[in-house]
């Protein structure tokens, strides 16, 4: 949550709902919705570590808001973030441990791991079918759903594989 | 089975296949039984010599079983013979294979409409059947075309739009996003899914993942058996479908 704000202040000031709401436009139903305590206790930490600085805004009849800015520091970590690498996702470990000691205590068998694993697999991907068809105006949403897809795709090939070689 | 129930529109059992190769045979499809109730999307993925294509043959009559039998809604057909076969898939199933098999030499137009005509639809039905096909597609503009100026994505949604000209009972597909960009691969996917929608049936192989997530069902096929027959249900509804999460977290 941290760089996202971060990224969003880099851009202008705003408030904590406001970048809540930024959220929810830029990313729509595919990200999942940011939950306002969680960015309020994030901007708290910016705010102590010095990446942002808060103001308060007195408002008319209602209790002061809080405007965020963000300092040099905080420029200087969205620089340092967006150039990083970033690390791909990762073979699912936890399945592939099971896949190979489930046989050793006879408690289950590879065949059963396996079509379990890709009933799953398929599962999720008829929730990404209808996400996509909610999202069908929202390009950013559009990429980071065929992005799951993608990966979906590499699990459930890579579950032939599995099933080829041990089952 | 209770004497009111229909039979289901299709009904494999102990379907055995072997493909010889000069003095070797080759088992393909070892002993399938499957039944397809009417209605029904079911998707067929395996890896490659699973025997997905042979068993996909063997359901439309393309090629014959060692052993097994088959029935089309409670009428066994495996005892039919080739010209008997040519009617009831022009009749009843939309049969589409990867190389599409298009005329050369007749336009995308004639192609579509070929099989309609054949079946007796008038010309002006056939012909706003395929504008309405060829459009859904993302085809419209290629009707003059022959097959040849056309791309292999191109080639393989014409042979979609001729095989469901005849409204078939029964789509049968090998691998029809194969091949399809991102793109063309969704229109294909959205204009199966809403046959689908209108309570045909369809059996087809695939390795798309976003192909196999719209099934009803999903066949998995190993070594020439079902390892695998799951009846997909959708995840719950909600802005977090269960299990949508963790694929879409983007981490912290």
């Amino acid at each position: 949550m941290r760089h996202q704000l971060l990224a969003l202040l880099a851009k202008q000031p705003a408030y904590g709902y406001e970048l809540k709401q930024a959220l929810e436009q830029t990313f729509g139903a595919a990200y999942p919705q940011p939950n306002i305590g969680q960015i309020y206790v994030t901007l708290g930490r910016l705010e102590k570590g010095g990446q942002i600085r808060g103001e308060e805004v007195s408002q008319d009849g209602k209790p002061d808001k809080k405007v965020y800015e963000i300092t040099e520091s905080g420029r200087a970590e969205v620089v340092t973030w967006i150039n990083a690498p970033t690390d791909g996702p990762h073979v699912r470990d936890e399945f592939f441990m099971k896949l190979v000691l489930a046989p050793g205590t006879e408690l289950a068998d590879r065949l059963t791991l396996i079509n379990n694993q890709r009933r799953h697999c398929l599962t999720v991907m008829r929730g990404l079918n209808r996400l996509a068809a909610q999202e069908r105006d929202n390009r950013v949403s559009q990429l980071l759903i065929e992005g799951a897809v993608l990966h979906l795709q590499a699990d459930l090939d890579w579950l032939e594989r599995c099933q080829e070689e041990l089952a | 089975m209770s004497a009111a129930e229909p039979p289901p529109l299709l009904r494999a059992e102990g379907l055995v296949k072997s493909h010889r190769n000069g003095a070797v045979s080759i088992p393909a499809v070892r002993g399938v039984d499957l039944e397809v109730a009417r209605g029904e999307f079911t998707a067929v993925t395996g890896p490659s010599g699973a025997g997905k294509s042979t068993l996909l043959h063997l359901l439309g009559g393309l090629q014959r079983p060692d052993q097994g039998t088959l029935a089309l809604d409670g009428a066994r057909v495996d005892g039919c013979s080739e010209s008997q076969w040519a009617v009831l898939r022009r009749r009843r199933y939309g049969i589409v294979f990867q190389s599409g098999n298009l005329l050369s030499d007749l336009t995308v137009a004639d192609n579509v409409e070929l099989p309609a005509l054949l079946c007796g639809m008038t010309a002006r039905t056939a012909r706003s059947r395929r504008t309405e096909l060829l459009e859904q597609l993302g085809l419209e503009g290629t009707s003059d075309r022959g097959p040849s100026e056309l791309s292999g994505g191109e080639r393989q949604r014409v042979a979609l739009a001729r095989a469901l000209v005849n409204e078939p009972d029964l789509l049968l597909a090998d691998e029809p996003t194969g091949n399809l960009d991102s793109r063309s691969a969704r229109e294909v996917l959205a204009l199966l899914t809403r046959f689908h929608g209108q309570g045909r049936t369809i059996v087809l192989v695939t390795h798309d993942a976003r192909v196999a997530g719209s099934a009803d069902r999903v066949i998995s096929l190993f070594d020439g058996r079902i390892a695998d027959d799951a009846r997909l249900s959708d995840p719950p509804a909600g802005p977090h479908p269960y299990g949508v999460r963790p694929v879409l977290e983007l981490g912290d």
